[in-house]
């Protein structure tokens, strides 16, 4: 809570708002410096509802492969879905998806220190957001296709193909130029 | 679907154009009208490409239900009926929107008590419901008279709610109210109130829109919580477990879930400042009196301020146009060279001056009263007398007060 979202062709790095070009260039840093960076796709993009959400999961796919294929030994990108919203009970698998309720399981089992969302409604993702930064010292991104999300350290707004294969672009930009956290990554996700 | 811009320049079935919002309020040309609140709530809704309109018949809201719906009969909006009840009403409003439409209500006094459980409902759904409230007095014995308490009761439930002074307001409101609450940083009902019958039963001069101009459809995929269909029951995610454990992460989701509903309301600030020119509006604030209102209490103040100057007194006005989200920082600096802020109200409590006490330094400055309630009305003599008395000048003596 508290602050300004960005306007169109802006974004926002922890809280401040900057030109989407600077938060591309943070976000693929992010991604490159962490132990475990993981992209968490949510229903808009995990289901063929128009052509639109089909390609942008093929972009996500794209940026995903690419991850794998920019960092360097000892970090394990993962890609794992928010598939629907409901509550998980008596228990969820946090290997191989997330839910928007108790989003801190996933992130603790995984030692996830990098996250992205993105297809996730405005509101779920913002619950989740809410609960990773109140447990986690997970650093959260947000990929939304609306106006932005306050509760992630970056986000971009108006998310659309050409954007996930811009941050793409940045990733294998920056392969190499950026010192894993491979030391500390160790607690980096712990509560 | 609709998609919001597409459909920007075609017609709808009774001919009108979808129009840019901000073209439509800020270019097109207007034409005076001579109408009463309740015929402008209906002229303003014939613009809305409101989807669904339900209601139950209260006193004085039922004027503005029933002109709605000829607006019904006339092909204007979607679905129109009216409910059991208002609790009915409020729950089948939220039935209508959890389904994608673009839902409108009107209700009044013990009406909106009695579908209060409703209003909290509707800002954790994320639904962008917006609901007139015609304020009139809600205690016993019965009273249909204006009087505002219940819009302190709606202060707390997540949603929007505005407080307009004027038919011009009102039109203006619903209209560009449609747009902030639906935006999808926002998305969250509101509650847009007037003083009932000061405003809904009284005839005052309306700039209206062009009658073949309406605003693009609601377009629900912009919503931050998906719609319901047999995918995604939003009844079986209330029914889901979560509510019901005892457990850490049950309070952590209900915790979060909170927070989210009003980081909603904060956001929606950026959006009415740019719809509505600001939150509050102010006058002469660098008077050392300043009257400190919201709804008709806002024109007596004018009136007394002009009282005021014929005697040499000079007084500065501050209309609150929105509650929620609260003007604290607006109200903070245009308060802050006031040495006595008067705040006259249409209620026996005085929520008003309770939060302008609780939001500025030095409250002591703050003279809760003139208030009326039941019915009664406030003339601005008595906005006079009080201000006077303050400053330590004779005033007259009114009648029932013993001084």
């Amino acid at each position: 809570m508290g602050i300004y979202l960005p306007n169109p062709g802006e974004a926002h790095i922890n809280g401040v708002i900057v030109p989407e070009e600077k938060a591309y260039e943070e976000a693929a840093k992010q991604f490159l410096m962490a132990k475990v960076p993981t992209l968490f796709p949510g229903p808009l993009v995990l289901w063929a509802w128009n052509e639109q959400a089909a390609k942008k999961a093929t972009a996500i796919r794209h940026l995903y492969n690419t991850l794998k294929e920019c960092v360097q030994p000892g970090q394990t990108p993962m890609l794992i879905p928010m598939p629907d919203y409901r509550p998980k009970y008596p228990k969820i698998n946090p290997e191989v998806e997330i839910n928007p309720n108790h989003p801190n399981l996933t992130i603790w089992h995984n030692k996830i220190d990098c996250c992205m969302f993105i297809g996730v409604h405005c509101h779920q993702a913002n619950l989740s957001l809410k609960i990773i930064r109140g447990g986690t010292s997970c650093y959260t991104i947000a990929m939304c296709a609306q106006a932005g999300h306050e509760d992630a350290m970056l986000s971009f707004r108006d998310a659309s193909v050409e954007k996930i294969m811009k941050l793409t672009e940045w990733v294998r930009k920056l392969k190499g130029t950026v010192q894993p956290r491979l030391t500390s990554a160790k607690s980096g996700a712990s509560n | 679907m609709a998609d919001t811009h597409s459909v920007i320049g075609t017609k709808n079935k009774k001919g009108q154009t979808f129009t840019d919002t901000w073209k439509m309020m800020n270019e097109a040309p207007r034409t005076p009208s001579f109408y009463t609140g309740s015929e402008v709530i209906k002229e303003a809704l014939r613009r809305a490409s409101c989807d669904v309109m339900i209601a139950y018949p209260i006193t004085p809201q039922s004027e503005a239900a029933a002109l709605i719906g000829e607006l019904f009969a006339e092909g204007y909006i979607g679905d129109y009926f009216r409910g059991e009840s208002e609790f009915a009403v409020m729950s089948q409003c939220a039935g209508a929107a959890f389904g994608g439409a673009r839902v409108f209500t009107t209700t009044a006094g013990p009406g909106t008590m009695r579908a209060m459980e409703n209003f909290p409902m509707w800002s954790g759904a994320r639904l962008p419901i917006q609901m007139i409230v015609t304020c009139r007095g809600i205690n016993s014995p019965l009273s249909i008279q204006p009087d505002t308490l219940e819009i302190s009761y709606l202060l707390n439930t997540g949603m929007l709610v505005w407080h307009a002074e004027t038919a011009q307001d009102f039109f203006d409101w619903i209209l560009k109210g449609y747009m902030v609450s639906e935006e999808p940083d926002v998305h969250l009902p509101l509650a847009l109130c007037c003083d009932g019958f000061f405003v809904t039963h009284t005839k005052d001069v309306v700039n209206l829109t062009p009658a073949d101009m309406c605003l693009p459809p609601y377009d629900p995929y912009r919503s931050p919580v998906p719609c319901m269909d047999m995918e995604c029951p939003p009844v079986r995610m209330m029914r889901d477990p979560f509510i019901m454990k005892s457990n850490y992460i049950s309070y952590a989701t209900h915790a979060s879930w909170q927070q989210e509903v009003w980081a909603a309301v904060e956001r929606s600030r950026k959006h009415t400042i740019k719809w509505i020119n600001g939150l509050i509006e102010t006058e002469n604030i660098d008077a050392e009196v300043l009257i400190v209102a919201s709804g008709t209490a806002v024109s007596q103040g004018r009136e007394a301020i002009r009282l005021l100057e014929d005697e040499g007194i000079r007084c500065g006005l501050v209309k609150i146009k929105v509650l929620r989200p609260w003007p604290g920082e607006e109200i903070r600096e245009a308060t802050k060279n006031a040495k006595h802020i008067i705040v006259p109200e249409f209620n026996v409590t005085g929520w008003l001056a309770k939060e302008i006490k609780a939001t500025i330094p030095n409250s002591e400055r703050v003279n809760a009263g003139p208030r009326v309630c039941g019915g009664m009305t406030m003339p601005p003599e008595i906005i006079v007398s009080e201000i006077k008395a303050l400053l330590g000048m004779r005033t007259m003596s009114l009648a029932g007060r013993g001084s």
